[in-house]
């Protein structure tokens, strides 16, 4: 169960805020007009940010003293999520042992991981030799090695076209379906949040509203989402 | 933003406050002993003659580069990036092999005279005002050349763009374009060059000296070393201090990077017009390219006979310029690399303190200073070297920290919460992330601390003995014993060292990064 309890952020003006549960397992998108804090929302999660007020707690256990790596989260970005002077394979290991001492398990559970997402044989490429595509994928693959319990997508498919968006987001439920993990994803495109297959959380005014289901959502909108889906 | 405490949280503040310490104790042991002090009317002349010769250098080095620079910025000719690339050399060539190529071209037996004598004319001295200004616009034209033509590149590809759909003549161009260009980058050229000038102490030792061209670094290092009078020196290093600590300052709030209005990042070449400012543009070209060459290829020309016969002290002195500067890179390197790390999510007033506080003084004040703390403990000669090479960490600091700080600054944007979302942190983030993404900077940067740390002369010309003297100083003994061709074959062995070092980190760099 993650719990957010009374989570408060301020940044001079800008405020957020957040007091729900969401069971594990959960797919929950996070959406809401552009500044309204959703991936400041993540970062808070993720330990990027420290809240000013609240907690956040997994399984009932306090994360506040966590730094970001040790968190039982894996985090996706829009960009970046590969480091361009390594391998498809080192970075991978990443996820396993920051060291980099890979044991022969590790590398074959790495090799695992790539067939998994449709990237065997390409272990051995540089971030820039892949399309846009087969780095998400390889990305989300080192997700899948990490195993971690909690799994925040941070728009890492916008750049994307909608084959290929819709493509990695069927993957992304295929991964979630193997480890049950619980899935925060923050989007702008209602589709995506459709194609998720869960809950929403709305942003609005500086809250995050508790998630709901996106379904249920849409086919009976409050007047906040009615006014960002008719700006979409 | 709120965020969460950095590992180097620890690290860098004690670094930067022994840093700090290794500036601001000689500083103050140079105010204790030197406060007090009454300078005499020597010491006022050798003030005018600092502040003189360093206006003097700033003035004609950037005047001069003018023209240059323009010619660069507008012509396009085979050789041009060759041209740009001598530029940069000057900033990495030891001053006394400066001196030396400048003495075989403009010196009493050199080409000029030569010339002169043949065609029936009085020979001329390079000794005293302006030889120094002559040794300081060779060294410093380059740079002046380099910063102007970037404020040249900077001028909005849509600004020249307009110009030509309006028809400007040059002088229009001249007017509108690069007149106002001038205005922002000229005063920060120059006033760079100024402190540069004012910390001159190598170009001064050789081609100034007696009461009329003695500048404050000289005066301290005569007070040190012939008349031992510390008392004096400190205050002579206190009144350095003072005017170079005001020079820097202004220095500090002029230079600012070109940036003439907002355009679109496209570069656009302003119009080559043709007719005599074409001539004018060769003839700038060409006498900037001789004035460069020229004296360096008199030190090849009259060093390589003496290579195989090389006076005794030569070698072991290259051994101990190499060890110096060796350790001085690592150490300087390591030092910025923790500074600039620590400063890369927002500024750490204690870093970039100790990375700033040495741009206002100089070697011979900071040994000035640790002469006087060292010397009542032990003989400051037998640690000669240990001093030089703290001197030159603290003195090449605020390079390499300028070249790192916008790389690692750029790093921790770019993969920072990608690096702490995966636990990266310490050796590994080290070893995975920090040196494969920086070895291009760090490498360029460890390169020039290295080829800096392998020209000085400044602090070791203060504590040598024979037994300590590193390669630049046994040049500029062989050069005052008039052993010329013995200092050329010494200098084309230092040259070639600081470059080889600064070929060896920056290649390694690139190769690293590749």
């Amino acid at each position: 169960m993650l719990r957010l309890d009374r989570l408060t952020y301020r940044q001079g003006d800008f405020q957020l805020g957040a007091d729900w549960a969401a069971p594990a397992g959960s797919r929950i998108a996070v959406m809401g007009p552009s500044g309204a804090g959703k991936s400041t929302f993540l970062s808070l999660i993720a330990g990027f940010l420290k809240p000013t007020g609240g907690k956040i707690l997994w399984q009932g256990q306090d994360l506040a003293a966590l730094p970001p790596g040790n968190r039982p989260l894996t985090i996706l970005f829009q960009d970046q999520n590969l480091f361009p002077h390594l391998t498809v394979a080192q970075n991978l290991g990443l996820g396993l042992r920051p060291d980099l001492r890979l044991t022969k398990a590790d590398q074959a559970r790495i090799a695992r991981a790539l067939d998994r997402v449709g990237l065997a044989g390409l272990d051995a490429r540089r971030p820039a030799q892949l399309s846009g595509g087969q780095a998400s994928r390889a990305a989300l693959a080192r997700a899948l090695l990490r195993a971690r319990p909690i799994l925040l997508l941070d728009e890492p498919f916008a750049a994307l076209g909608p084959a290929l968006r819709d493509e990695m987001l069927a993957l992304v439920r295929d991964v979630v379906d193997d480890t049950g993990a619980l899935v925060l994803m923050v989007t702008h495109d209602p589709d995506d949040a459709l194609a998720l297959g869960g809950m929403m959380a709305f942003v609005s005014e500086g809250i995050v509203l508790p998630p709901v289901p996106t379904a249920d959502l849409f086919a009976d909108p409050t007047p906040e989402v009615q006014a960002y889906l008719r700006r979409k | 933003m709120a965020s969460r405490p950095r590992p180097l949280s620890l690290l860098a503040p004690a670094l930067a406050v022994l840093l700090l310490a290794l500036v601001l104790a000689p500083l103050a042991a140079v105010g204790w002993r030197g406060a007090g002090v009454s300078l005499g009317p020597a010491d006022a002349a050798a003030v005018r003659f600092s502040i003189a010769q360093a206006l003097l250098s700033a003035l004609f080095s950037t005047l001069l580069a003018i023209p240059v620079a323009r010619a660069l910025a507008r012509r396009r000719f085979p050789g041009r990036s060759a041209l740009i690339t001598l530029m940069g050399a000057p900033f990495l060539l030891p001053a006394v092999v400066a001196v030396l190529g400048l003495l075989a071209v403009f010196g009493r037996s050199g080409l000029l005279n030569q010339v002169l004598l043949a065609l029936g004319f009085p020979p001329i001295s390079i000794y005293g005002l302006h030889g120094v200004v002559l040794a300081h616009i060779f060294l410093n034209l380059p740079l002046a050349t380099r910063m102007i033509l970037q404020g040249w590149l900077a001028i909005p590809a849509e600004r020249i763009r307009l110009a030509q759909s309006l028809g400007f003549r040059p002088a229009e161009t001249f007017r509108h374009l690069e007149g106002p260009m001038l205005r922002e980058v000229l005063p920060g050229v120059a006033m760079v060059i100024l402190v540069i000038c004012l910390t001159s102490f190598a170009v001064v030792l050789t081609l100034g000296g007696g009461p009329s061209a003695t500048t404050i670094e000289l005066a301290i290092y005569q007070a040190v070393r012939f008349e031992f009078d510390l008392a004096r020196a400190a205050g002579l290093a206190g009144l350095q201090l003072a005017v170079g600590a005001v020079a820097a300052l202004v220095a500090w709030g002029l230079a600012r990077p070109a940036a003439f209005g907002a355009g679109l990042d496209r570069r656009l070449d302003l119009s080559a017009p043709d007719g005599w400012r074409r001539w004018v543009d060769v003839l700038a070209l060409t006498m900037a390219a001789l004035f460069l060459i020229l004296p360096l290829a008199a030190v090849l020309l009259r060093g390589v006979p003496g290579l195989l016969d090389l006076p005794a002290a030569v070698l072991p002195a290259a051994g101990r310029s190499v060890l110096v500067a060796l350790v001085s890179t690592v150490l300087a390197t390591v030092a910025a690399l923790t500074l600039a790390l620590a400063s890369s999510r927002r500024t750490q007033p204690l870093a970039e303190a100790a990375a700033t506080l040495p741009l206002a003084t100089s070697g011979l004040v900071l040994g000035t200073g640790l002469f006087l703390l060292i010397q009542p403990f032990a003989p400051p000669m037998r640690l000669a070297l240990p001093v030089t090479i703290l001197v030159n960490v603290a003195l090449s600091l605020p390079y390499l920290y300028r070249i790192l700080l916008p790389e690692t600054r750029a790093l921790q944007a770019g993969y920072g919460r990608l690096a702490e979302s995966l636990g990266l942190q310490g050796w590994s983030r080290l070893r995975w992330l920090i040196l494969p993404r920086l070895a291009r900077p760090l490498g360029f940067g460890a390169g020039i601390a290295a080829a800096l740390s392998m020209g000085d002369l400044g602090v070791i010309a203060l504590f040598a003995g024979q037994q300590q003297a590193t390669l630049p100083l046994v040049v500029s003994q062989l050069t005052g014993a008039y052993r010329i061709e013995a200092a050329a074959s010494a200098a084309l062995i230092l040259v070639t060292l600081s470059f080889a070092l600064f070929w060896a980190f920056d290649a390694g760099g690139r190769r690293a990064a590749a």
